[in-house]
């Protein structure tokens, strides 16, 4: 992909962000910073690269270490958005 | 590019629905409930873009990979199930620190084996580009590291919450900035770039990450946490950008803007501007000039038998809680005490101030830990105007964001601060260990010496299961 095309997706991004996360009710903004935790750790996919390639040694040993560092973060931060997420509960209606 | 350029269309468009996946978990935290499925989606993006990587790549190293993947999974997810929800804070700044040093190690490694990045151009350099690409994700990335453990280490109580004040820090700071973006300018332009200009861009950066977090005081954490947040979502653009993976970029600006957005609601909730947040040294002076004024002042002291009767005579009760519930774990016992009000007849009502707390909605997930409906918990703009047809206050653990004196004193160092109005109430009940020691933003709060402020001298948790024993 040509440089422009990138930035054109970049930007275009961005603006869903900004309205995606204005639209965040504020009680949840904790689970959101965990949930963005985990998926800015598709950074994995550069560490993959690195450790999939064969030719330089401490290339790929660095892309393993990145590799642990990333997959930490995303079971970590799936594991702890899914536990707070299933706290959140509506009022229980049996006495109404 | 070659190996881009090698690779088939639908590689592109697995990497899309990655990202796609990855926009519906961040719109399903709307409302509670369609964040769970939403987080389904977030580990479904996720799945897809590592078996993509997999795939189209010749990997000769799987066993390693797969190594790798279950460590870091196992200690990852183990943390997250032991995890206190109090220590969730210092669990978001740890987490935070590991994406800037992965995004380092990822330059690092694209750096040492461009040529499985595809970013070698013709003469056998780093593409001009992917340079400025590259030291911009290694530098934003070793930022959000160094800046992360240290706000790791004042959220977990290593390090003090007080701001560390160095000489010409402003002076440092920027000349440190300043030589970065020269180094990678230099860098870039260069026909055949030095190594260490590289790896010298990678430490200058990882020291300006601690030296910006250091003079940043407790009270200014949820602002720094949300930066920080950001940083390691422009730390994954960049990357993306140089190895031209649309769900890298798609994910990191959500992340940059989502971080970005919560710096400045934290700003927005206590009137500052984010350029002196990250100047930082809040509360250092201001502590200094308000002790002793007004320490000897007479104020009114109650117990927790006038507490639970004062409770139980309301028709509402609002709860404001604050760090202090989170630091005394007072949260169940809070709920326990809200229960048999609600028995009483009482309509009991939580208000949650943005900065509350030591990060972003950090009492909403104490208050559904300890099960308080969600509905029961309101924002500041919410709830405030109901707090002067209500007969009980009850703040716990909270001070600056109930100061009155944010909207009368104009030297007041909180002045215009959106601040709970609890004084309107006809009784504030205030828990504080003593009546020493001011607020973070080291204020004496006005409203201990209200007539109709009645001060709870006791540490949170125990006064709240006091109120219970009395209330039963």
């Amino acid at each position: 992909m040509d440089f422009i095309s990138i930035l054109s997706i970049f930007v275009l991004a961005c603006f869903v962000g900004y309205y995606v996360v204005w639209a965040v009710t504020p009680a949840l903004h904790t689970p959101l910073m965990a949930v963005t935790n985990a998926i800015s750790s598709v950074i994995i996919v550069g560490a993959l690269i690195a450790s999939a390639a064969a030719e330089a040694p401490a290339a790929k040993w660095v892309g393993l270490i990145a590799v642990v560092l990333a997959s930490i973060n995303i079971f970590g931060g799936f594991a702890v958005t899914a536990r707070m997420l299933a706290m959140y509960k509506k009022k229980e209606r049996a006495d109404a | 590019m070659h190996e881009a350029a090698a690779a088939p269309s639908w590689v592109s468009l697995a990497y899309l629905i990655a990202g796609i996946c990855f926009i519906i978990a961040l719109r399903g935290l709307s409302s509670p409930e369609s964040a769970r499925r939403g987080n389904r989606f977030g580990m479904a993006g996720m799945g897809i873009a590592v078996a993509t990587t997999l795939l189209i790549h010749d990997v000769a190293s799987l066993p390693e990979i797969a190594i790798a993947i279950a460590i870091g999974g196992a200690i990852g997810f183990v943390t997250a199930r032991r995890i206190a929800m109090t220590a969730m804070p210092q669990l978001v700044a740890a987490f935070h620190s590991l994406v800037g040093l992965a995004a380092v190690l990822v330059a690092a490694a694209a750096f040492l084996n461009p040529q499985a990045f595809g970013i070698l151009s013709a003469d056998g350099e780093i593409l001009n580009v992917s340079r400025v690409e590259m030291g911009l994700g290694v530098a934003i990335g070793a930022i959000t590291f160094s800046g992360s453990v240290i706000a790791f280490l004042k959220l977990n109580g290593n390090m003090s919450g007080k701001p560390i004040l160095l000489p010409l820090r402003h002076l440092i700071n920027l000349g440190t900035v300043i030589a970065i973006i020269g180094l990678i300018g230099w860098w870039a332009a260069d026909t055949s770039p030095e190594p260490w200009l590289f790896w010298t861009v990678t430490g200058l950066a990882f020291l300006i990450g601690f030296f910006l977090i250091i003079p940043i005081g407790g009270a200014d954490m949820p602002v720094v946490v949300s930066m920080l947040n950001s940083y390691s979502g422009w730390a994954a653009a960049a990357m993306g950008f140089t190895l031209g993976n649309t769900a890298m970029i798609v994910t990191g600006a959500l992340v940059g803007s989502s971080g970005a957005i919560l710096s400045y609601i934290m700003c927005r909730a206590m009137n500052r501007s984010f350029i002196s947040v990250i100047a930082g040294g809040f509360g250092g002076d201001a502590a200094i000039a308000g002790a002793g004024s007004a320490d000897d002042r007479p104020f009114k002291r109650g117990s927790a038998e006038d507490a639970a009767f004062l409770m139980k005579q309301a028709d509402q009760v609002i709860i404001v809680p604050g760090y202090g519930m989170a630091v005394a774990q007072a949260q169940h016992a809070l709920r326990e005490m809200a229960e048999l009000l609600k028995a009483e007849g009482v309509t009991v009502k939580y208000a949650i101030h943005p900065v509350a707390g030591r990060m972003p909605g950090h009492m909403n997930v104490l208050l559904a830990e300890a099960n308080v409906p969600y509905d029961e918990v309101y924002e500041l703009e919410d709830i405030n105007s109901e707090f002067a047809r209500t007969d009980v206050a009850f703040v716990i653990g909270a001070n600056d964001v109930t100061n009155p004196s944010a909207k009368t004193d104009k030297s007041s160092p909180i002045y215009g601060m959106p601040v709970l109005d609890v004084e309107k109430a006809k009784t504030v009940l205030f828990i504080k260990r003593s009546m020493g020691g001011a607020g973070y933003a080291g204020v004496e709060n006005e409203l201990f010496f209200r007539d109709n402020t009645m001060m709870l001298l006791a540490d949170a948790k125990k006064m709240v299961e006091e109120i219970v024993k009395s209330l039963n």
